[in-house]
C-alpha cells in the first residue's frame, strides 16, 4: 500500500473480434492528481475507461488500483467448477458410504440432500459472489477480474458520458443509492426496522444532503432527477458518484454540452474536489479549455494507442499530438 | 380519512400534511389501517347490497380465498413493481408453498406438522426455488426473461401432474389437515372466520415487512435496477444478490400464500397452478398500480372478489331474465367463463386512460403524468432560475453563495488557467 501511485495499468489491451479497440496501454494515475485522457473520437477512451471501472475484461494487460491486483486475465479459473461440485461431491460419496454401510434410509436421503443443498449453494456463491465466496476463490489461487461493484467498493466512483442517471427517483434518493456500498444494513436489519439501520439511514441522509450541497443543488433533493436541468443532471452524476467515498473518481466528458458559465462552474468544482475531498481524478474531455485548465497531466490516445503524456504544456506542444488532431502537415 | 385534515387546512395541504404523518409512521399506520379493514369487512356483509346475495359465512370466505390473491400480488408486485423484473411463472412459487403444506400435514405423506411451522417451512421452500429461477435468469433482461419466467411456471404444474407416485398427479393431495393454531384452536370447515383472522394477520405482517423493505437500502437498489441496470452496477450495486433477494422475496410471500390456500382448501392438485394464476396475479398488480403496496393489495382484492363471487352472482342475477325478450340473451351468458375477456378489456382500457394503475404509487404517478404536464412549466422555472444566476453571476460566479466560499481558486483565476490554450489557438 506504500504506492505513490492510486491506480496502475500495465499493457492494457482490449480487442472486440478483430478490432483492436486499446492496444498495451500503461497508465498511472498519482495519488490526489488530476490526470485527462483525451485523443479524438473513437480512440479508446471510454472503452480505456470501462476497463477501469470493471465493465470491461481486458483482453490481456493488468490493473493495480491502490496497491491490490484488481484487474487482469482469469487465472487458474479452470479449478473453479471443481470447487462448486467438490464439497457436494464429498457429501455424495459420504451419502454413498453410509447406503453402503447399511445405515437405515432416512440418514442416506438425509446426507442426499445435504449434497444437493451443498451444490446449490456453491453455484449461488458464484453467481452472487458474496465475501465468502471471494475468499474462498484466493484460497484457490484463483483470479478473476472485479465486477463494477467490487471497484466501487475498492474506491472508485464514475459518471457517464451520456448521463445515467437513475431518471425516476429523486435526487436525493439517487445519491443514496450511490451510497449503497457503503451502507450495511442488510434485508433482515431493513425488514425489523433495528435502531442500527434507522440510525444508519438517518446519518446517510444527512451525508447525501451535504453531497447535493457540495456539488450546488442544495434545495433540489425532493426533484426527480429527469426533471432536473441538463446542468444540475450532470453536477448530480458527480453528488451520486462521490457517495461511495471514492479515491478515484472517473469523469467521462463531465461538461459534454455545457454552456461556458456551467463548464466553468464545473472546473471550479473538479479543482473542490481535489483540495476538499483529497480526491484523485481522471477526466476525459473533448473541451481542451477545461483539459489545459485542471489537469496536471495529459494522456493522449489514438487509435488505441497512447501517442503522448506529459503536463499540458508539454503534450500541447507534441507534433505526434497536433497531428492526431489535426492531420499531417501537408508538405 | 382525510377529511378532518382538510377541513382545517383547505384541500392540498392537508391531504399532503396527511401523507407525510403516515410515511413517517409506516408501520402504525398500516396496523391502523389493517385493524379498519378487517373490521369493516367483518360488518360490511351485513349492510344492505351485500347482505342481500350472500350469507355472512359466505363472504368471510371469500373474503379469505382473496387475501391469498392479495398476498400473491403483494409479493409480484416486489419482483415486478419494485425491481423491474417481469416474472410470468410466479404461480409456481405458490405451488411450491402449497406443496410443501400438502407433505407437512396430511395423511398421504402421514405427517402432521404444526401450521406455524409449515407457513414457515413454505416459505423457505418457496424463497429456495426462487433463487434457484432466479440465478440462470440474472443475464436476460425483458422478453428473455419473462419468457424464461414463463417457461418454469409451466414446468412446475407439469412436474407435480406426472410424477403421480409422489403427488397423486390430477387428483392431488386431498385430505390435508386444517391449521391448529394457540389461541384460535382447531381450525373446522366452516370455521371462515378463523381464515379470515389469520389472513388480515399475515397480510398485515406482510405489508409492514415489505414497506420497510422498500424504504430501505435494498428498496433503492431495487429501484435503480430497474431505472438502470449498468448505472446500478457501477454504484456499488451488486446487481446479482439483489435481483435474487428479489425473485426470493417475491418466492416467500407466494409461500405463505401458497401454504395458507392448502391449509383452506385442504386440497392441491396441479391445475390450481396454472399460468391462468400468474396472469391473474400479474394483471392485480398492474390494475392496483404496480410499486404501491397499498394499491396492489387493494386492486388484488377488489379483483379477486369481482372473480369469486360478483361473477357468480351475476350469473345467478342474469338467470333470472330468462324468458324476457330481448335480455333472454343475457341469462344464457356464463360470465365466469368471460373473466379473461373482462381482465383483458379492463387491462386494455386502464393501459389507455390510467396507466399507472387504480392506486398508483406517488412515484409511478409523478413518472407518468407528471412529468408530461408539468415539462412546460418546469421549464419556465428552469429559465427563471437561469435568469436570476445569470443577473447574479455578473462576474461569472456560481449560483450557490454558500458554495462560492468554498469554491477553491476564485472565478478569476480560472480564467487565467484556462486561457493558455486559447491563446495558442489564436
Amino acid at each position: 500500500m506504500t504506492d505513490a501511485n492510486l491506480l496502475d495499468a500495465r499493457r492494457v489491451t482490449k480487442r472486440f473480434g478483430g478490432l483492436v479497440a486499446v492496444n498495451g496501454i500503461d497508465f498511472t494515475i498519482p495519488e490526489r492528481s488530476i490526470v485527462s485522457l483525451i485523443g479524438p473520437n473513437g480512440a479508446g477512451k471510454t472503452t480505456f475507461f470501462n476497463i477501469i471501472a470493471g465493465i470491461y475484461d481486458p483482453t490481456a494487460g493488468a490493473i493495480r488500483f491502490r496497491g491490490r491486483q484488481m484487474i487482469a486475465r482469469t487465472h487458474r479459473a479452470f479449478l473453479e467448477p471443481f470447487l462448486w461440485v467438490g464439497p457436494a461431491a464429498v457429501m455424495a460419496l459420504v451419502a454413498a458410504g453410509a447406503g453402503l454401510a447399511r445405515a437405515p434410509v432416512t440418514a442416506v436421503v438425509a446426507l442426499g440432500f445435504v449434497a444437493l443443498l451443498l451444490l446449490i449453494v456453491m453455484l449461488l456463491g458464484a453467481v452472487a459472489r458474496p465475501l465468502w465466496y471471494r475468499r474462498l476463490l484466493v484460497r484457490a489461487g484463483i483470479f478473476r477480474s472485479s465486477r463494477p461493484n467490487d471497484m466501487v467498493e475498492a474506491g472508485l466512483g464514475r459518471t457517464f458520458q451520456n448521463i445515467r442517471l437513475f431518471h425516476n427517483m429523486t435526487a436525493l434518493e439517487n445519491v443514496l443509492v450511490g451510497m449503497h456500498c457503503r451502507l450495511k444494513a442488510n434485508w433482515w436489519d431493513a425488514m425489523l426496522s433495528t435502531p442500527k439501520d434507522r440510525a444508519e439511514e438517518a446519518r446517510a441522509e444527512i451525508r447525501a444532503r451535504e453531497l447535493l450541497h457540495l456539488v450546488g443543488l442544495r434545495d433540489r433533493d425532493g426533484e426527480l432527477a429527469k426533471n432536473l436541468p441538463y446542468g444540475d443532471q450532470r453536477r448530480l452524476e458527480v453528488a451520486r458518484a462521490l457517495g461511495s467515498d471514492p479515491a478515484l473518481l472517473l469523469l467521462d466528458e463531465p461538461t459534454a454540452g455545457m454552456n461556458p458559465r456551467e463548464t466553468q462552474e464545473m472546473m471550479a468544482l473538479i479543482n473542490k474536489l481535489r483540495t476538499e475531498l483529497g480526491l484523485t481524478i481522471l477526466l476525459i474531455e473533448h473541451d481542451m479549455k477545461v483539459v489545459m485548465g485542471i489537469s496536471d497531466r495529459v494522456t493522449v490516445l489514438d487509435h488505441g494507442e497512447k501517442i503522448a503524456e506529459g503536463t499540458p504544456d508539454e503534450v500541447r506542444r507534441n507534433p505526434r499530438v497536433v497531428e492526431a488532431y489535426l492531420g499531417a502537415p501537408a508538405a | 380519512m382525510t377529511a378532518a385534515a382538510v377541513g382545517r387546512r383547505g384541500r392540498r395541504f392537508g391531504r399532503d400534511e396527511f401523507r407525510d404523518v403516515l410515511v413517517r409512521h409506516r408501520t402504525v399506520s398500516i396496523l391502523v389501517g389493517m385493524s379498519l379493514v378487517g373490521f369493516l369487512l367483518y360488518f360490511l356483509p351485513y349492510v344492505p347490497p351485500f347482505s342481500l346475495f350472500n350469507f355472512h359465512q359466505a363472504w368471510l370466505n371469500s373474503f379469505a380465498s382473496a387475501g391469498v390473491f392479495v398476498l400473491l400480488a403483494l409479493g409480484l408486485n416486489v419482483v415486478v413493481g419494485l425491481a423491474g423484473l417481469l416474472d410470468l411463472g410466479y404461480a409456481a412459487f405458490f405451488a411450491f408453498g402449497a406443496y410443501t403444506y400438502a407433505y407437512g400435514a396430511s395423511p398421504f405423506s402421514g405427517n402432521h406438522a404444526p401450521f406455524l411451522l409449515m407457513l414457515f417451512l413454505g416459505a423457505v421452500v418457496a424463497a429456495l426455488f426462487g433463487l434457484l429461477l432466479g440465478a440462470p435468469t440474472l443475464r436476460l433482461r425483458g422478453d428473455y426473461l419473462a419468457i424464461m419466467t414463463l417457461g418454469f411456471g409451466e414446468i412446475v404444474p407439469i412436474v407435480f401432474l406426472n410424477t403421480d407416485e409422489y403427488t397423486r398427479g390430477t387428483n392431488g393431495i386431498g385430505g390435508i389437515y386444517r391449521p391448529d393454531l394457540p389461541i384460535l384452536g382447531p381450525f373446522g370447515a366452516l370455521d371462515n372466520f378463523k381464515y379470515f383472522v389469520v389472513m388480515v394477520f399475515i397480510i398485515t405482517i406482510t405489508m409492514i415487512l415489505l414497506y420497510r423493505l422498500q424504504d430501505s437500502r435494498i428498496g433503492r437498489a431495487w429501484m435503480a435496477i430497474r431505472e438502470d441496470e449498468l448505472a446500478a452496477a457501477a454504484n456499488g450495486i451488486n446487481t446479482v444478490t439483489t435481483k435474487l433477494l428479489a425473485f426470493a422475496i417475491g418466492a416467500t410471500t407466494a409461500g405463505f400464500a401458497g401454504v395458507f390456500n392448502a391449509s383452506k382448501l385442504t386440497i392441491v392438485s396441479p391445475d390450481q397452478f396454472l399460468f391462468a394464476v400468474s396472469f391473474t396475479v400479474l394483471a392485480m398488480v398492474v390494475l392496483g398500480g404496480m410499486g404501491n403496496i397499498w394499491g396492489v393489495a387493494v386492486g388484488a382484492f377488489v379483483i379477486a372478489l369481482i372473480q369469486s363471487t360478483f361473477l357468480t352472482q351475476l350469473n345467478q342475477f342474469v338467470s333470472t331474465f330468462r324468458g324476457i325478450p330481448v335480455l333472454d340473451i343475457l341469462s344464457r351468458v356464463n360470465f365466469i367463463q368471460y373473466q379473461f375477456l373482462l381482465y383483458g378489456i379492463a387491462l386494455v382500457l386502464m393501459m389507455l386512460f390510467r396507466p399507472e394503475g387504480l392506486f398508483p404509487s406517488q412515484r409511478r404517478r409523478m413518472e407518468l403524468r407528471v412529468a408530461e404536464e408539468l415539462d412546460p412549466e418546469a421549464e419556465a422555472k428552469a429559465l427563471e432560475a437561469a435568469a436570476a444566476s445569470e443577473t447574479v453571476a455578473g462576474g461569472g460566479e456560481p449560483t450557490d453563495p454558500v458554495v462560492v466560499g468554498a469554491m477553491g481558486p476564485p472565478p478569476g483565476s480560472d480564467e487565467d488557467t484556462a486561457r493558455p490554450y486559447g491563446d495558442d489557438r489564436s
